[in-house]
């Protein structure tokens, strides 16, 4: 079953990090599948977090939106379990178990009370194992899929994201959606669904991360049944490194809605350059920071101008972005996006204040274990650390990474990211200025 | 600074919230109340080192006066435009430097601010929110850019998106005398017309001790909260506050149906909703019943709903009923589906009305009533594993007038309620008269204009293009 996607406007970042640690360890079963795990036996929840690093970026692109076909269909039926029986047993149980399709990875969850943790495993193993793909339950999911990209087709902040992805990506599948276009959607084939599993989900690609209330002896053997019988190995992944095409281009949508949506966006960075960790200090303090960035001060508080506005680092397995978002009544939009341009260049040729620097460190500093609101929340996080490769001692680290950073780091990378004359715009509304 | 609708797609989201409360001891609180009358209410939880502080204010959209609409809105963002002590403006700014996160929200029946911080940090936030209760020091130079502000988050919340208008435009028309007719964040017309004196009034009117709520969940316990509550809200004196009103609704006696057409709509939209009774107005034990009805009716894959409309008779690609039982006053029941491409919405409609009847004619089986008991059961262990949940659900109900004892009761009350008591419920909420059907549609054939595309170098856009170079 597909729940909604929201289209972000503005970037999912991973995390900054927390100033304590947890007592990760690393758990290898007897097939040699390996979770982190983090014990915590205070409620009686377990948490699975896992991924599969390869996503809706290696769709064919006669195909794309395979991937998240393939998501919406894992919970639809798997072994002598049809849709209904399938959904009825994780509803009885009141245990989660879902999947969604980025462009780099495939990403799966699962929640459970303890006393469900079993069922719950047997159930992930089985939609692993031998997911139906039932003809009814395909065409359900296409049509869930088709009414989704018709849905967002009339939602201007949607619209705003596909149209500056394709901008700055035309010959790269990140600038295509995750969802495929109805096209592509229509196209796909229940052998298309089949012969994904075998080439794309396999040990070599796969990433566990699992907290709550389960030890590692109770873990090794579920490890194996959910995932000891993949292949070794996946198909290698062929998408290949891009820069963004940004050239200062704006694009407007026009549309008859009363505020213009504005997205902006130019090449970033991976989340391994070594540049990263100034870069996302930089960016806290030009617009990632809410109130205490500066695109919101002059922008918002300032002026009044739009409700919010924030910039973030987008970072793929293959490229990246510093993008940014903002929407403002038609009649002050260029008013707004000048702005933007504006704060853009001061950052660039200036940097940033010490006492900027020392404000930003110290709010992401300590505001990394907000974040560990649940057993699920500190499995997903733990699942975004494997990905990007920062290492079982990476809660230990990052306080030091992050305090290391000298004003002239920030000034420095500013001015090697940041170009307000290369900076993509889009616009969907009716923005005054004809 | 987000106002949550009364109504809207994000109510039927609520419902689990409404419904993911407590247990025999489902957040194990403790609480005590100032001199002042103000209420404390403590949820320990030590997982990592922070706390949530929220203040919750027992204010909300439906305590304001006839041309006023949106004004406890309006209150909740100028509440971040400074005291004596804090320039405006400073309030988020310091929450952050100290490693935290703050904002804020505003429903009909009640305003909060909460911010997210380290344990150590607690007593500073305690201080700068005090302060702002007591203190409040507003200038125009800061109220008139901050109405700028609300009127484009009412453009983007409401304005921009067909789907929100049409909810405004349902909860006006489901209710005609109370207050909830208006929507939280305000007409425009009212928006632009406060005055500043507006605020500084309502702020003194309702934002006193004895009218607020301190919850505080996190890695503390009520000992160490007690010296630092009395230091700091404890010095504010009580006042007389208005008593809250909510106006009886009318008995409905039609059945409404209000259409939007919007030449953006590409897949429509079908809403049901029914005037409901809450936890206050009417019958309260219909409110437990109605939680489990809504799980029955549309809770997942296998409720009635999506079995039927998405599985079966392939008409619809989502399926969902959700009901809030936290209300002053009159509640509703809410039911929202997509049809698949292609489908006629009134096809759909017949058949979603048929699932309803059956429901009210016939009710539901035990084995239905069985299973949503044990999912909402399970659903209070998931609720006290998120610290941010009990602080939420805690604060809500305390708000809207439950009591800590409701909220920990919940469990058993869910669990004693009977299979006639869901078909009484469902009997009564579901009748036509009761209801208004929403429906989003595409804009007649001969009025769509198509999307244009420019592009511009620069200033490929006229007078937008050139002001950005």
């Amino acid at each position: 079953m597909l729940k909604r996607v929201v289209i972000l406007a503005a970037l999912s970042l991973l995390p900054s990090l927390p100033a304590f640690a947890f007592d990760i360890q690393k758990v290898v079963s007897d097939k040699g599948v390996e979770a982190w795990l983090i014990e915590d036996h205070s409620n009686s929840i377990v948490a699975l977090d896992f991924a599969f690093k390869d996503g809706a970026a290696s769709d064919p692109d006669a195909k794309a939106g395979l991937s998240n076909m393939v998501s919406g269909l894992l919970d639809e039926g798997a072994g002598d379990l049809d849709s209904q029986a399938f959904h009825g047993k994780l509803e009885d149980l009141a245990i989660s178990l879902s999947f969604s399709a980025g462009q780099d990875a495939v990403r799966g969850h699962v929640k459970t009370v303890t006393q469900n943790a079993q069922t719950a495993f047997d159930l992930l193993a089985l939609s692993l194992s031998k997911p139906r793909f039932d003809g009814d339950a395909v065409e359900r999911i296409r049509g869930q899929v088709l009414a989704e990209l018709a849905h967002e087709a009339q939602d201007p902040n949607a619209v705003a994201g596909r149209t500056i992805a394709r901008q700055l990506y035309p010959d790269h599948p990140y600038g295509r959606p995750e969802e495929g276009s109805a096209e592509t959607v229509k196209a796909i084939t229940a052998e298309d669904l089949k012969a994904y599993l075998p080439h794309r989900f396999a040990k070599d690609r796969l990433l566990v991360s699992v907290v709550g209330d389960m030890t590692p002896a109770q873990l090794k053997p579920l490890l194996d049944s959910s995932f000891g019988t993949l292949p070794e190995t996946a198909d290698p992944i062929t998408v290949p490194e891009v820069q963004a095409h940004a050239s200062g281009q704006t694009t407007v949508i026009r549309k008859a809605i009363p505020q213009s949506v504005v997205l902006f966006a130019q090449q970033g960075l991976k989340r391994s350059d070594p540049d990263w960790y100034a870069a996302y200090v930089m960016n806290y303090i030009l617009g990632g920071g809410g109130f205490s960035a500066r695109l919101m001060t002059e922008i918002r508080v300032k002026r009044g101008l739009t409700y919010g506005v924030s910039s973030g680092l987008a970072p793929y397995a293959h490229g990246g972005l510093i993008e940014g978002g903002l929407a403002s009544r038609n009649d002050k939009t260029a008013e707004a996006i000048s702005l933007v341009r504006k704060e853009w260049a001061r950052m660039a040729e200036q940097g940033v204040s010490p006492q900027e620097l020392a404000d930003a460190k110290t709010y992401l500093i300590g505001s990394y274990p907000l974040q560990m609101d649940s057993t699920a929340a500190i499995a997903s996080l733990l699942t975004a650390i494997q990905i990007d490769h920062l290492g079982v001692d990476y809660l230990d680290r990052r306080s030091a990474i992050i305090n290391a950073l000298s004003v002239d780091d920030i000034k420095r990378v500013a001015r090697k990211y940041l170009d307000a004359k290369s900076l993509d715009v889009v616009v969907v509304g009716d923005p005054a200025g004809e | 600074m987000s106002p949550f609708r009364k109504f809207a797609a994000a109510s039927l989201i609520a419902v689990s919230l409404g419904a993911a409360p407590a247990s025999a001891q489902v957040f194990n609180p403790e609480t005590f109340t100032l001199k002042n009358g103000m209420q404390v209410v403590v949820i320990p939880n030590h997982r990592v080192p922070v706390v949530s502080h929220m203040v919750w204010y027992k204010v909300g959209a439906a305590d304001e006066v006839e041309g006023k609409t949106g004004l406890a809105h309006m209150v909740e963002h100028m509440m971040f435009k400074g005291t004596p002590s804090v320039p405006a403006g400073e309030f988020s700014r310091i929450v952050a430097k100290n490693g935290g996160r703050d904002n804020a929200f505003t429903t009909a029946d009640y305003t909060a601010f909460f911010q997210n911080v380290a344990v150590e940090k607690l007593p500073l936030v305690m201080k700068m929110e005090s302060d702002r209760m007591a203190h409040l020091k507003l200038d125009d130079k800061d109220f008139q850019p901050e109405r700028q502000v609300v009127l484009e988050e009412r453009r983007m919340r409401i304005e921009n998106e067909p789907e929100a208008q049409l909810a405004e435009q349902m909860n006006a028309a489901l209710y005609l005398s109370g207050p909830y007719h208006h929507p939280v964040i305000g007409w425009r017309a009212e928006i632009e017309n406060y005055r500043l004196s507006d605020i500084v009034d309502f702020h003194k009117r309702w934002y006193a001790p004895n009218n607020a709520i301190l919850i505080i969940a996190g890695d503390v316990n009520a000992a160490q909260v007690k010296p630092l509550a009395e230091k700091f809200y404890g010095a504010i004196p009580a006042r007389p506050v208005p008593q809250r009103l909510r106006n009886p609704e009318p008995e409905p006696v039609a059945a409404r149906t209000v259409v939007l057409r919007d030449p953006d709509v590409q897949q429509p939209s079908w809403e049901r909703t029914y005037l409901a009774p809450s936890y206050h107005v009417g019958d309260r034990n219909q409110a437990y019943a109605l939680q489990l009805l809504a799980e029955i009716l549309g809770g997942g894959a296998t409720s009635r709903l999506y079995k039927s409309l998405v599985v079966e008779q392939t008409l619809a690609v989502a399926a969902e009923a959700g009901y809030n039982p936290q209300s002053l006053g009159m509640s509703s029941f809410d039911i929202s589906l997509s049809p698949k491409p292609g489908v006629e919405l009134a096809k759909l409609q017949a058949a979603a009305e048929g699932v309803i009847r059956k429901a009210a004619a016939e009710g539901v089986t035990q084995d239905e009533l069985d299973r949503a008991k044990e999912r909402l059961r399970i659903s209070v262990t998931y609720a006290r594993d998120s610290l941010h949940t009990g602080a939420r659900v805690l604060g809500s109900a305390l708000a809207s007038g439950e009591s800590i004892a409701d909220v920990e009761a919940w469990p058993q009350r869910i669990a004693a309620v009977t299979l006639d008591q869901v078909n009484a419920a469902a009997k009564a909420v579901l009748r036509e008269e009761r209801s208004v059907t929403g429906e989003l549609l595409p804009a007649n054939p001969d009025e769509v204009s198509p999307e244009r595309a420019e592009r511009g170098h620069g200033g490929g856009l006229g007078a937008l293009g050139r002001e950005m170079r």
